[in-house]
């Protein structure tokens, strides 16, 4: 992705359901953690699964390094219960996971609040 | 031949005892850093094991559990019944470890650097385990603190993905600000028990618990 970078600014991804759709789990997770580890805000118009969640985990941790990389914040709505794909859907591959999801380097991006229809969010530069 | 058919499908009969309904499952102790997870798995193996040792040493410092640990064979009996189960007491999990945390526990940089190094294999551990070598999850939540974190609702949400069996536990409740209610309006769709792994607070409804969800 073009660094768009101003100086002293803050770049703000924001990748469209469209833009993931197409892309395979490992190739999800580093579009996104390539942009973190740039210094940038990470926003997915749809969230990641549940499995993809677990990887993004997972990779985070074994780049995390000492004095350069703290690993990340993530921040989703949490999941209403009527929201909730039932099992019956998961069998069918119906699952529900279009969350808005706000990713950024941990050190930078600091949860203020957030419910099930507002995150806020504070950002400092590096 | 129908001799040979007999003796295969005893042998498959025995086989598939052997290696399915009689291998213990695999239990997960789940949650953030600092919840009591190695204090509720030393308890258990201290409950139900011949010599009661301990999986692993107890810390207030955060990822004291930095390797998964597995304690074989913890058999619980309940109502007459044995249920036997291998406990997997694993690191906390989390998606940030600054390693200079660690040296407000007193810790030199060095140590603080290998500390925060074995914690992010650890977590890694953890969801690796979870996503291929569990066969159901005990989530431990500290209750004093606030349960609607993002680690918490996601790691929810992977268990739930995966169809395995989830018991929540409400630990810490010896404490003043303990708040059980606090969690279950977190995860409604969950049943919470309330207890204190560190004081045994609670130990008998847990144990009937996992002998109902586990067994």
């Amino acid at each position: 992705m073009a660094d768009l970078k101003q100086p002293n600014g803050v770049q703000i991804d924001l990748i469209s359901a469209a833009r993931m759709d197409g892309l395979a789990s490992m190739e999800k997770i580093r579009l996104i953690l390539d942009g973190v580890r740039d210094g940038n805000i990470v926003i997915l118009e749809e969230g990641l699964s549940p499995d993809e969640e677990s990887k993004l985990i997972e990779v985070t941790m074994t780049e995390i390094s000492p004095d350069e990389f703290n690993g990340i914040e993530i921040e989703t709505y949490p999941r209403s219960e009527t929201a909730d794909a039932s099992f019956l859907d998961r069998l069918m591959g119906r699952e529900s996971t279009n969350k808005l999801t706000v990713i950024g380097p941990a050190n930078q991006i600091e949860t203020l609040h957030k419910d099930e229809t507002i995150i806020q969010t504070l950002v400092s530069r590096k | 031949m129908g001799l040979l058919t007999d003796l295969k499908s005893s042998v498959s009969r025995a086989v598939s005892s052997l290696f399915s309904d009689e291998d213990p499952k695999r239990i997960g102790i789940y949650g953030p850093p600092n919840a009591g997870k190695t204090t509720l798995a030393n308890r258990i193996a201290r409950d139900w094991t011949e010599h009661g040792d301990a999986v692993g040493p107890e810390s207030h410092v955060p990822h004291e559990t930095r390797r998964a640990r597995r304690k074989e064979n913890v058999e619980i009996e309940r109502d007459g019944k044995t249920v036997t189960i291998d406990v997997v007491d694993t690191p906390g999990v989390t998606t940030k470890v600054d390693y200079t945390e660690f040296l407000e526990h007193d810790m030199e940089k060095e140590d603080a650097v290998r500390r925060s190094r074995e914690a992010t294999e650890g977590v890694a551990e953890a969801m690796h385990w979870l996503r291929e070598d569990v066969d159901g999850v005990i989530y431990v939540l500290d209750s004093t603190e606030d349960p609607f974190t993002q680690v918490n609702t996601m790691l929810i949400g992977i268990i739930e993905s995966q169809d395995l069996p989830v018991l929540i536990l409400a630990n810490k409740i010896d404490r003043e600000d303990s708040s059980v209610k606090r969690i279950r309006n977190a995860f409604p769709q969950h049943e919470t028990i309330p207890l204190s792994a560190l004081e045994g607070d609670n130990m008998d409804e847990v144990y009937d618990k996992i002998a109902e969800y586990f067994g």
